[in-house]
């Protein structure tokens, strides 16, 4: 087990399998009373969790700013589209 | 952290010296002295940018993987728009699948996730067992694909394909297209495995090594989203 790396990723796991328990909970039928509300948090719960995978497995936390940016507005816009379109329609 | 490791390595094997400390002390003329050749295109690239910031993989590989993240983003888009058109029947439909399928895959692909993390970290450090990290996270890919496998055959099993709705159009090219990827991740992580013990940090193998994992990354964060999308957003 000493091969499993023991860093601020291990910590960035640990709350990934936690939002993902948490997602699952949220998502099917608890938490919200309303469904809209439980699925636009669903959705920034999985947003979050993409940009821990990209800044910690990925090491982009690490990278030169540009690509970082281009990741991080990745997750932004996207976020706010999909939430935006499915609060609109 | 990781770059500190890179270049502790480059630096022993003699190459570091020419950027970091001969500039410093002044010593250009040293520098030159030393500046190794590189021997049949194996040897170290230093990737060492001024600011200590590093690209994991090749830039090329980002190109790939930034257009895959947009092809996504817009297939999220699209589903989304589909879903207004019909909110009712998509709502009704998404009751039939099984949220615990989609919520066991999340889990094994993070556990993969982990892994590789973790296999990149122990070749940066040379330790010889790094393939083993590799091929555990081949077996978790594989976990994935038997749940699809069993999923999906459940699914067509009760009638529910592609040509049924609009709800199962959407379900099967959006998972199948994430499937197919996967697919060709598990070929990458099994290149990374037979490259895993020779790969020297720093090297252009290591490298591809460092981009290949980030494109299993990706496979992991975009099931990240297609998960709540198709399974839990309802209403």
């Amino acid at each position: 087990m000493d091969l499993i790396a023991r860093d601020r990723t291990l910590i960035a796991w640990a709350v990934l399998i936690s939002a993902t328990a948490l997602s699952w909970w949220l998502g099917t039928d608890h938490g919200f009373d309303d469904p809209r509300i439980a699925a636009v948090a669903v959705l920034f719960v999985g947003f979050f969790k993409v940009r821990l995978v990209g800044l910690y497995f990925m090491e982009l936390r690490l990278s030169p700013p540009v690509l970082r940016a281009l990741f991080e507005g990745w997750c932004l816009v996207v976020c706010g589209a999909v939430v935006t379109l499915y609060l609109v329609l | 952290m990781g770059e500190e490791q890179a270049t502790e390595s480059v630096g022993r094997n003699g190459v570091g010296s020419l950027g970091v400390a001969a500039e410093l002390a002044g010593e250009a003329a040293l520098a030159r002295i030393q500046k190794p050749e590189p021997v049949e295109g194996r040897g170290p690239v230093v990737r060492q940018r001024d600011d200590g910031k590093h690209v994991p993989g090749e830039p090329g590989v980002w190109i790939f993987i930034l257009g895959d993240m947009s092809i996504f983003a817009v297939l999220f888009g699209v589903y989304i728009v589909g879903r207004g058109d019909a909110p009712a029947l998509f709502e009704s439909q998404q009751q039939l699948l099984n949220q615990n399928f989609g919520a066991l895959n999340t889990i094994l692909l993070l556990v993969s996730s982990l892994l590789v993390y973790s296999g990149v970290n122990a070749i940066r450090k040379q330790d010889l067992r790094a393939p083993l990290l590799f091929i555990a996270a081949i077996v978790c890919g594989l976990g994935f694909v038997v749940v699809k496998y069993f999923e999906y055959s459940q699914k067509i099993d009760h009638g529910l394909t592609p040509a049924l709705n609009d709800f199962w159009m959407y379900y099967f090219v959006l998972t199948g297209l994430h499937l197919f990827h996967l697919l060709l991740g598990l070929g990458v992580l099994t290149l990374i495995t037979l490259n895993a013990r020779r790969a020297k940090p720093g090297s252009t193998r290591f490298a591809l090594i460092e981009g290949g994992a980030c494109f299993w990354h990706m496979v992991d964060f975009l099931w990240i989203i297609l998960f709540p999308l198709l399974y839990l957003v309802g209403e």
